[in-house]
């Protein structure tokens, strides 16, 4: 299998970055798409060129840490999977794919098709857990919870926190990506003592990092590799209005 | 060197008791002044800067990855073990520790393994408290499945993403500490030496993986929690980025490596489907709860597996284990799996497989139920394979796992350095020979949150009076000099080879003779392999870019670098143990029908290897049993 990939190429931070075309043969319909561009960069290196800088850590789907634009697309043709999870039969022989990096004013480019996607670590320290020490827990049964309850708890916690709605959104917002981490934790008893002041903080901090609003177009639930519903935006909606109420 | 595994007195269930009881104690102020160094952000390692944290102690906590919510401890998606005895099933902190003990093929210390049963409980009641919704009953309470080599049904699970939701709610909690100023976080950052003054850990040098600036940090303690060790096999079901770096600089500056050829080989990971494979994605053991693993009678079967009957299908664990038939422990499965591929009865294009068949299941308790339990797992392997488990058997082979080899630590969870302690997976204590399934999780979070912060204090409270490591220390200047050198001599070679290639060489002289199934002259000429394609990366490696930048292909070629090390050490270690237990199997030492023997009258320590200017020279921990009687291990 042969294909010309086109992939964004950036020095650092502060380089301009251009597309660069790469033609590539020897691949199989087997292969991972990153285990392709492995493919290219082992050709890169005996051509004594730099390697293309991109992300990955467990190829199975569960880390986040890769993910990048194939074809103008959040992780490739097909809706929620990660990069990892896509392989080369998606492609045809002789295709052109075009590679590029998370694109969002809140992950700027560090090299190539890498991002910082620190600002999601920040929104999670503003209250996105349950201020209890270790060591101080009630027996784990002594709370029920109703299998419906945490069957939705884990829907939302199922984030694996890739980035992708927000690079697929237009307004590069990150409402599904705090929704479902704030869902997951009020849904639950345990995180009742501090829903309003998580949803406030964490909604907060989400506009301080320059993530852009939030307007339904649902373009995020299609690549969330965990399948994420928008539902989620609209429950934190009505928890950010409650926590003003109440909070 | 004698090693003292300072185990406490008093029987086995007061031993962690009279631990505590007089360990030593800081006062909180004095906390305060002290700093310890965490490298790794999985479960042990978050588990333990946040609880380190809340206790008082000022904690630097370093990852290689973009965050410390990708640790690999995500990836774990089976359960996690604990004797709370919810079903009433007979279940107990006795029978825990006697499973997990006989599970490691009595090859771990009786006080250790215990410990881990004692504390399994409450790492229930934490986790729930920090927010993991567990699988619940409809009436509210939390629900348990069984796991591989054990009789009740003691596993606590989040769908199959177990793993995942206790590595965030560790990294919740470490995150309430950076934001509470207690912690102070470094992603993207891989430790690239210990630093040793006056015979204690005092400190490391990491290279930062955006700048590659060498950096020095100081500290009064340091903890690694780095895990796992098996992409030393390069095929492996570990993320890309796991490596054994940490580990290896901390041996060779003077920490003996326990039972370092002591490697779980999963039994059900996808196979292989080509040369380029970069990675072995896992299918959870939990599987084996409903699924049936089978091969055809017939060799060379090219018929599909729907059309193959029922008489012409070979349950071979079912047939050679009938009392723990699909759930026999992983050593066990893996190797019966590999016997059948090797004989010529494996399945799938390259015939490397076996099949996990639903079909028995979906009909018993209908397809819903089979999609609750395991949904995701399926999702997973259709969007790998493309192929519909439903519908067809799944295939599945052996696959590279689990390090239950380490740095050896004693019962305070130390390290042979004075101040360096070794957590989770990256160190040798509860497991033995064999790891049994939803036990990592749990060793790692219970090393990590109860075991570390209640043993640290007791060497710390005699830092306090010494003065505080700072990094203008000589060692500290030396050991970066060392540093830089050796990413220097990498970058110069300059040859004809990619990184990569040294890997799949060195990949496969592991799996072929260190893994599954080992014998003297297979590891005598890894050995000699090993070295020579040590001798063919220093001479032809190649690496593009410069160390002052996001260098990629520089990392890898550091972490192989110290694997190609580790590769001679493993060999040696499976070279020595002239006997068969748990996943070591020496092929030399089995009876007529294939199964291990073990000798325990020779063989019944702890490994524990020091490094010697490029040999190693063995101590031994000898291995009392003074409440189980060893037996022998049979799942028939």
């Amino acid at each position: 299998m042969k294909v010309t990939f086109k992939i964004w190429r950036q020095e650092g931070p502060k380089d301009k970055g251009a597309i660069r075309d790469y033609e590539v043969d020897g691949l199989t319909e087997e292969m991972s798409f990153l285990e392709a561009l492995d493919h290219l960069n082992e050709l890169l290196v005996l051509k004594d060129e730099k390697v293309i800088a991109f992300e990955y850590d467990c190829r199975e789907g569960i880390c986040g840490q890769c993910g990048v634009f194939i074809n103008g697309r959040a992780h490739g043709p097909h809706d929620n999977i990660t990069t990892c999870q896509l392989h080369m039969r998606s492609f045809n022989d002789g295709d052109t794919i075009v590679v590029e990096p998370w694109r969002a004013a809140s992950f700027p480019v560090i090299k190539d098709l890498v991002v910082d996607r620190s600002s999601l670590d920040r929104i999670i320290e503003q209250g996105a857990f349950i201020s209890a020490k270790t060591g101080t827990a009630p027996e784990a049964n002594a709370i029920p919870i109703p299998k419906e309850i945490s069957g939705r708890a884990m829907d939302a916690a199922a984030c694996i926190g890739c980035g992708a709605c927000v690079a697929t959104c237009k307004n590069s917002s990150a409402a599904l990506f705090t929704s479902a981490k704030i869902n997951h934790l009020n849904t639950l008893p345990q995180g009742k003592a501090e829903e309003h002041k998580r949803v406030a903080e964490m909604t907060f901090q989400m506009e301080i990092e320059g993530f852009g609003s939030c307007t339904f177009t649902g373009a995020c639930e299609v690549e969330c590799p965990e399948g994420i519903s928008i539902i989620n935006i609209a429950e934190m909606n009505a928890r950010v209005t409650k926590s003003r109420i109440f909070g | 060197m004698t090693l003292d595994s300072k185990i406490p007195e008093g029987k086995l269930e007061d031993k962690w008791r009279n631990y505590q009881v007089k360990s030593r104690l800081i006062n909180p102020a004095n906390k305060k002044k002290l700093n310890i160094i965490v490298v790794g952000s999985g479960l042990s390692g978050a588990g333990a800067a946040s609880t380190l944290a809340e206790l008082g102690y000022d904690v630097k906590c370093f990852c290689y990855q973009d965050s410390a919510r990708r640790a690999h401890s995500v990836a774990a998606q089976g359960g996690i073990n604990a004797a709370k005895n919810y079903q009433h099933d007979g279940d107990s902190v006795y029978r825990m520790f006697y499973d997990t003990l006989k599970g490691g093929d009595f090859r771990s210390r009786e006080a250790n393994t215990y410990r881990l049963a004692e504390l399994s409980a409450p790492l229930i009641d934490h986790f729930v408290q920090q927010g993991v919704p567990f699988a619940r009953e409809y009436g509210g309470t939390l629900v348990n499945r069984s796991f591989g080599g054990v009789q009740v049904q003691r596993t606590f699970y989040a769908r199959g993403q177990t793993g995942q939701q206790l590595l965030l709610a560790a990294y919740s909690q470490l995150y309430k500490m950076v934001r509470a100023k207690k912690v102070e976080m470094f992603p993207r950052s891989e430790m690239l030496d210990l630093v040793v003054i006056d015979g204690k850990a005092k400190g490391i040098i990491v290279r930062d993986l955006v700048t590659g600036e060498l950096k020095r940090f100081a500290a009064d303690a340091v903890v690694l929690a780095t895990g796992g060790y098996s992409r030393v096999f390069r095929l492996s079901t570990l993320a890309i980025g796991c490596n054994g770096s940490a580990l290896w600089k901390a041996h060779k500056k003077g920490a003996l490596f326990g039972a370092p050829s002591f490697t779980q080989i999963h039994p059900t990971a996808l196979p292989q489907s080509s040369e380029a494979q970069s990675k072995l994605t896992l299918m959870s053991e939990s599987l084996r709860n409903d699924g049936r693993i089978w091969v055809p009678k017939q060799k060379d079967d090219l018929r599909k597996a729907n059309e193959i009957p029922e008489d012409q299908r070979d349950y071979y664990l079912e047939r050679r284990y009938p009392s723990y038939g699909n759930l026999a422990p992983r050593d066990i499965a893996s190797r019966a799996a590999k016997e059948r591929i090797d004989a010529g009865f494996g399945v799938g294009k390259l015939k490397n497989a076996v099949y996990l068949d639903f079909k028995h299941a979906i009909e018993k308790f209908g397809l819903e139920t089979i999609k609750d339990r395991y949904g995701n797992l399926f999702t997973m392997y259709e969007k790998i394979t493309g192929i519909n488990a439903y519908k067809e058997p799944m295939q599945i082979s052996p696959a590279a796992h689990f390090s239950m080899g380490g740095l050896w630590v004693d019962y305070e969870l130390m390290t042979t350095i004075p101040g360096l302690y070794a957590i989770g997976e990256c160190n040798f204590s509860d497991h033995g020979a064999n790891r049994l399934g939803a036990n990592s999780l749990l060793q790692a979070s219970v090393d990590g949150y109860f075991i570390l912060p209640n043993t640290i204090n007791n060497y710390l409270a005699s830092e306090i009076k010494t003065d505080h490591p700072t990094t203008d220390h000589p060692e500290f200047e030396k050991s970066e000099k060392e540093t830089k050198a050796h990413i220097e001599q990498i970058l110069t070679i300059n040859g004809t080879k990619t990184v990569d290639h040294f890997h799949r060489e060195l990949g496969k002289v592991m799996w072929q003779e260190c893994a599954m199934s080992r014998n003297k002259s297979g590891l005598e000429k890894a050995i000699t392999q090993i070295k020579t394609i040590r001798d063919q990366f220093w001479s032809d490696v190649k690496v593009t870019g410069h160390d002052k930048e996001m260098n990629t292909e520089l990392e890898k070629a550091l972490r192989l670098a110290d694997f190609i090390e580790l590769g001679i050490l493993m060999c040696t270690d499976a070279l020595e143990r002239e006997e068969s237990c748990g996943a070591h199997f020496r092929e030399e030492f089995q009876t007529e029908d294939g199964e291990a023997v073990r000798v325990d009258k020779d063989y019944s320590y702890v490994s524990a290897w020091e490094y010697d200017n490029g040999n190693f020279n063995l101590h031994k921990e000898e291995l009392e049993f003074e409440f189980v009687k060893p037996s022998v291990r049979s799942y028939k």
